[in-house]
């Protein structure tokens, strides 16, 4: 078996070269949803390695006995048809393979998209996520805060990330935290994660965006509570309000570094509906949900008028997620600060 | 080139029968390009923006008369071949003719319905509703405008070699391409058109 | 006019590609003025219906594009071969990988597949030509000018940059402002209508034209998996046809069905793109299924295990194959449910899949196996494509491809299912069906030094983008930083792609070796084949066959060895052939300056072309030539020629 040996000597060699299992950021969760996702993987390693395995040994086995030597000529292979039972054997066995990862994926991707089962208690910490060309914005509609480029949370705490996009499709990815979602401009999407060790996480645009698409990175900080309630009454106190104009600029700019802002754009440029909203709609009226993607169009333009509303006649509800969110009002007068 | 003269005319060599089947295979690819259409069409249906829907936009007088040239030509694409088989080239050239030329009325008809859309601001950049519904019969209506040049060509290969395997063939593969056209057709005047003016 | 729209600026590279197509055009054209060599280039091969010269043409362009493909990888692997490196800006990056993408997958593997369908099927199936020659010179010559016109664009405008797949709005005016996705849109859209003709005329030349006797569940691996690859080309490439006109439009007449306001959406076009874009990867995977077939049967001189549950795993997979296209954007957000239904039904593609592999290793089992470069690529497909196929499965599974999206897990996944599913496919019909079209064999030894070098580098150059992607490192980057850690393997991958490089040019030496010193094949079956494509000559007559062969087994030719019954029977008669004709590629070049034009919104010579092409057509139609008749006298001395007898 000449062909196997270089074969495997290079995999060993690259085992070995590898810089241990920490550096896969995907195998070293942090919080449950990434570890529900590191133990699918690693069980689904196993099993394909058994597949493997099987073929492997097979394959050896015919090449090593029936490979044409000086011993077996003359030998005249015989005709088979094939058999049933055999074949039988190899559709039954991979469909038990495959009905049971199903079973594992059905049930692990229910679990991502939810809140994880130890934090259900909780109500989640909304994060609105928005990207623009090669820039992250994350809004705390609760805590009133928005920040660029960094997002920071508390560990043990269910998070939602709501996620859409000013321009192109990005996805937003935090390795060790969860997998990945994408965010669009008419669509918005929910993400479900939480960290159970403080920590500073790499986090990232997965989806290709263009130009800057490489230098699409953030930090994701997780910090205890404590430290968190403490960062976000820093930011109330001392940075400055995200203004209308203020937002318009950010948004044209290409790259730039962190900054933070105590309200957020989600007062004036509303994000679009999710999925189960627009389904919804649709079983009411037809119309509400044009009008929601078209509210949202506007907006998406920045548009002057404060009242999105405004612009469409049949619009009778707003957008029902901004409703509580809302910030109380930005009124109170903020010194600038910005933390990077 | 063998005839088999226990055939039909437009079946009778095996290059013939090759080639209707080649159109059936080819018309096989025509429905996923319509059922395509159709799906991003009924994707976009409600997403109008600031344009108008299709109950503002539709008129049913203009598609009813464009139904019906269509369906009439169908038919009479239909006698022609009829006609075709028995070898009556003068009646199979009538026929031929109708048909075109009610094509052709569905074409103006088509036409001045577009310009009418664009005249009251409906244009093909105004919503994605818009888009869809130009695209849509753009393309029925250029399969239509193709189908009429290509009778056209049909017309004037009869008229100087008169009924052969060959011409009698692309007059058969001809007819089925026409009538495939309305079958199409009548799912845009179902699922477009009624179904936008309710 | 506004000249500034067709330069591409910067780059030395730019200006290399520039200069080399500049010296190579003058070059073919120096040269085939000096060899006067004009009139045989238009009499034999540019007006050629003959399928075995148009599948000829099918693979030396597959071939450059190959190169041309290749040259686009080597540029990605350097780039990254170590954090920071300045070889190539993010824009440069981002035409290149998009078009290694296209020209791989559309112009490389689809063309070189479409040219071993073109030269084999007819032989395999006992027939004279396909069903409609001047129909498939017309594919060929779309094909080619689809090809050239997206290639041009590197040099012309500016290539696409939104990646193969051009999500839109990335692939919209506002995001992508130069011309580089017209090209796209222009340059598939051509080509892709070439292909659909292929299919219907594929279709109707396997159902129609067989030798007598030859029953459907008689016909060869190869050609069943050819008939069920046409059927989902005919179904799967009307969906491209429409994307890719409303692409068009978007960006050109600004209509609004993937922009981002007035009721636009983006994820249309993913979903519309998939759709092809998953039955594509099987256009390009089940012929080669059928070569591995054909050449396992032939190296291990047993029939072929599971004839009937090989057939049927590739109706399923055809079937399946268009269930599973949301597989590919998992995280767009449609929810659990919709996940799970896409999960199971690409998982349950492993199950045909499957089959196939056991049904290979027990055609080998019992079997006298000889190991030659065909058979070598064959061997080295099975357990790479299984690792290509089980991290398939891995990837399959909705919750954990949220980890594997858009990283270069998924990059090394479909390099390990293409690579070893397609390249060696072709590289393996490549050189067993060499001597049947050019009458001698490639050099064995040095075949055999260019699989090793590829089959080795392919493992070093692919194996570590999986743990690269574990780590985190999402495809598409054009660089990284070092502390992310990304640096030793993409070093390795970088050598293996050198290893790689080696290995192709290797195997083209082989071909100009071989042409120079091998000696000629005398008896047109240089390997003891089973199937009829080598019962005639080679190389082969441009009749096919003296006689049609009837047909009454499985391996028709080999039965007819083994049991000494006469494949041809009755006497040698004339023969009909269709005639030459330039019209197809009069079309194709009119396509071409059609697409040019649309591309730069030149008006006039659109409409033009647009008019240019209509008046082809119909002068095809109006077209009165039947063709022509080889008297049979003619046909029995060049029977006895090819022999080698004396006439």
């Amino acid at each position: 078996m000449n062909k196997k040996g270089p074969l495997y000597a290079f995999f060993l060699s690259l085992v070995l070269l590898l810089p241990g299992c920490s550096s896969l950021a995907v195998l070293n969760p942090k919080g449950p949803a990434a570890r529900t996702l590191s133990d699918t993987i690693i069980l689904s390693i196993l099993v394909m390695l058994g597949v493997l395995a099987v073929v492997y040994i097979l394959y050896i086995f015919v090449l090593v006995k029936y490979r044409a030597k000086k011993s077996n000529e003359g030998y005249i292979p015989p005709h088979e048809e094939g058999n049933v039972w055999l074949e039988a054997i190899w559709i039954i066995i991979p469909i038990i393979i495959v009905a049971f990862l199903s079973v594992v994926t059905v049930k692990t991707t229910n679990e991502v998209e939810n809140v994880a089962a130890e934090y259900k208690d909780q109500k989640p910490l909304v994060i609105y996520a928005s990207s623009s060309n090669w820039k992250w914005h994350f809004s705390y509609p609760e805590e009133g805060i928005e920040t660029v480029n960094y997002v920071n949370m508390p560990v043990h705490r269910a998070v939602e990330f709501r996620m859409y996009s000013f321009g192109t499709i990005t996805s937003l990815w935090i390795p060790q935290l969860a997998g990945q979602k994408y965010a669009m401009s008419d669509m918005l999407t929910t993400l479900h994660l939480s960290a159970d060790t403080e920590g500073s996480y790499i986090g990232k645009n997965a989806n290709f965006s263009g130009k800057g698409f490489a230098h699409m990175e953030f930090e994701a900080l997780v910090m205890s509570s404590k430290d968190y309630d403490e960062w976000v009454k820093e930011v109330k106190e001392t940075a400055e309000p995200l203004t209308e104009d203020t937002f318009k600029d950010l948004l044209a700019i290409e790259h730039i570094g962190r900054k933070t802002f105590s309200s957020t754009h989600l007062t004036f440029s509303p994000p679009p509906m999710d999925h189960s909203e627009m389904d919804r709609d649709m079983d009411h009226d037809q119309m509400d949900m044009d009008n929601g993607n078209m509210e949202h169009q506007d907006n998406k333009e920045i548009h002057p008028s404060p009242e999105p509303s405004a612009e469409t006649e049949f619009d009778g509800e707003p957008n029902p997620e901004l409703d509580q969110p809302l910030p109380s009002s930005p009124v109170e007068e903020h010194t600038s600060h910005n933390s990077n | 080139m063998k005839i088999d003269a226990s055939k039909p005319l437009e079946y009778a060599t095996e290059e013939n029968s090759n080639k209707i089947f080649g159109f059936w295979v080819f018309l096989g690819a025509e429905i996923p390009l319509f059922a395509t259409l159709f799906t991003v069409y009924f994707v976009m249906v409600n997403r109008f923006a600031s344009g108008p829907s299709g109950s503002e936009l539709f008129e049913i007088g203009p598609v009813l008369i464009e139904t019906f040239l269509l369906l009439s030509s169908s038919f009479t694409i239909g006698l022609a071949v009829h006609a075709m088989r028995h070898g009556h080239k003068k009646a199979m050239m009538v026929f031929m003719a109708i048909t075109l030329l009610m094509g052709l009325g569905f074409i103006g008809i088509e036409i001045d319905e577009f310009f009418t859309y664009v005249h009251e601001g409906a244009t093909l950049q105004t919503s994605g509703f818009l888009s869809s519904l130009f695209v849509l019969l753009g393309t029925h209506g250029a399969h239509v405008s193709f189908g009429f040049l290509w009778g056209v060509a049909i017309m004037i290969q009869l008229w100087r070699q008169g009924i052969t395997p060959a011409t009698a063939n692309k007059a058969f593969i001809f007819s089925l391409f026409w009538h495939f056209l309305d079958v199409v057709w009548i799912f845009i005047f179902s699922f477009v058109y009624l179904k936008g003016l309710m | 006019m506004d000249l500034e729209r067709f330069k591409v600026h910067g780059e030395p590279l730019i200006y290399g590609a520039m200069i080399s197509i500049a010296l190579a055009t003058i070059g073919i054209i120096v040269g085939l003025t000096y060899f006067k060599k004009w009139g045989y280039l238009w009499r034999e091969w540019l007006t050629t219906v003959d399928h075995k010269r148009i599948g000829v043409m099918y693979i030396l362009a597959a071939l450059l594009m190959l190169f041309r493909g290749g040259i686009d990888a080597m540029m990605m692997r350097l780039q990254t071969a170590a954090p920071e490196l300045k070889f190539l800006d993010a824009q440069h990056y981002n035409e290149v990988f998009t078009t290694h993408g296209l020209i791989m997958i559309l112009f490389m593997a689809m063309p070189f597949i479409i040219g071993l369908m073109n030269v084999i099927i007819p032989l395999q199936i006992g027939a004279r030509d396909v069903a409609f020659p001047r129909l498939n010179a017309v594919s060929f010559w779309l094909f080619f000018f689809g090809a050239m016109l997206l290639n041009i664009s590197f040099v012309i405008g500016g290539s696409p940059d939104a990646g193969w797949s051009a999500y839109f709005p990335l692939a919209s005016l506002e995001f992508s402002p130069t011309v580089g996705n017209n090209y796209y849109s222009l340059a598939l859209q051509i080509s892709g209508i070439g292909t659909l003709i292929t299919g219907v005329n594929f279709i109707v030349t396997i159902l129609k034209m067989r030798a007598p006797g030859m029953k459907l569940m008689k016909m060869p691996m190869f050609t069943w998996s050819v008939l069920i690859t046409n059927i989902i080309i005919v179904f799967a490439f009307p969906v491209l046809t429409v994307a890719l006109a409303l692409m068009m439009f978007d960006r050109l007449f600004g209509s609004q069905f993937f922009t981002m306001a007035n009721g636009g959406m983006d994820m249309l076009w993913a979903n519309l793109f998939w759709v092809w874009g998953h039955p594509e990867v099987y256009i390009v995977i089940l012929p080669a299924f059928g070569i591995y077939s054909e050449i396992i049967a032939t190296f291990s001189k047993k029939n072929l295990y599971g004839y009937t549950s090989m057939v049927f795993s590739m109706l399923i997979i055809s079937v399946l194959s268009f269930l599973v296209w949301a597989h590919h954007f998992y995280t767009m957000g449609q929810g659990a449910m919709v996940n799970s239904f896409f999960s199971i039904t690409t998982m349950a593609i492993a199950v045909p899949t499957g089959v196939k592999i056991f049904n290979w290793l027990f055609t080998l089992r019992k079997g006298r196996i000889t190991f030659t470069t065909p058979m070598l690529y064959t061997l080295a497909f099975i357990p790479i494509f299984t690792i290509g196929g089980v991290t398939g499965v891995m990837l399959a599974m909705a919750s954990a491809d949220y980890q594997y999206h858009n990283t270069m897990f998924l990059v090394a996944h479909f390099h390990y299912v293409l690579i070893p599913g397609a390249v060696f496919a072709v590289i393996a019909g490549f050189h067993y069906w060499f001597p049947k079209v050019f009458g001698f064999r490639l050099n064995d030894r040095l075949g055999r030094h260019a699989f090793w070098w590829i089959a080795i580098s392919f493992n070093v150059t692919f194996f570590p983008l999986f743990f690269l992607g574990l780590m985190g490192m999402t495809r598409r980057t054009y660089t990284y930083s070092a502390e992310t850690g990304y640096g030793p393997l993409n070093m390795l991958s970088f050598v293996g792609a050198v290893g790689l490089s080696i290995g192709f040019v290797i195997l083209v030496y082989n071909i100009y070796w071989s042409t120079r010193y091998m000696p000629k094949d005398t008896n047109g079956d240089p390997w003891d084949g089973r199937t009829l494509e080598w019962a005639t000559n080679s190389p082969i007559p441009a009749y096919n066959f003296a006689i049609v062969p009837k047909v009454e087994t499985r391996d028709a030719f080999w039965s007819a060895k083994q049991d000494n019954i006469p494949l041809f029977e009755g006497n040698i008669t004339k023969i009909h052939m269709p005639s030459n004709t330039g019209k197809p590629f009069i079309l194709g070049v009119i396509f071409f300056v059609f697409g040019f034009s649309l591309v730069f919104s030149l008006w006039i010579p659109a409409i033009l072309s647009g008019i240019g092409i209509l008046i082809v057509l119909a002068t095809m139609s109006f077209d009165r030539d039947h063709g022509f008749y080889i008297p049979a006298e003619e046909v029995i001395a060049t029977e006895k020629k090819l022999r080698g007898e004396t006439v």
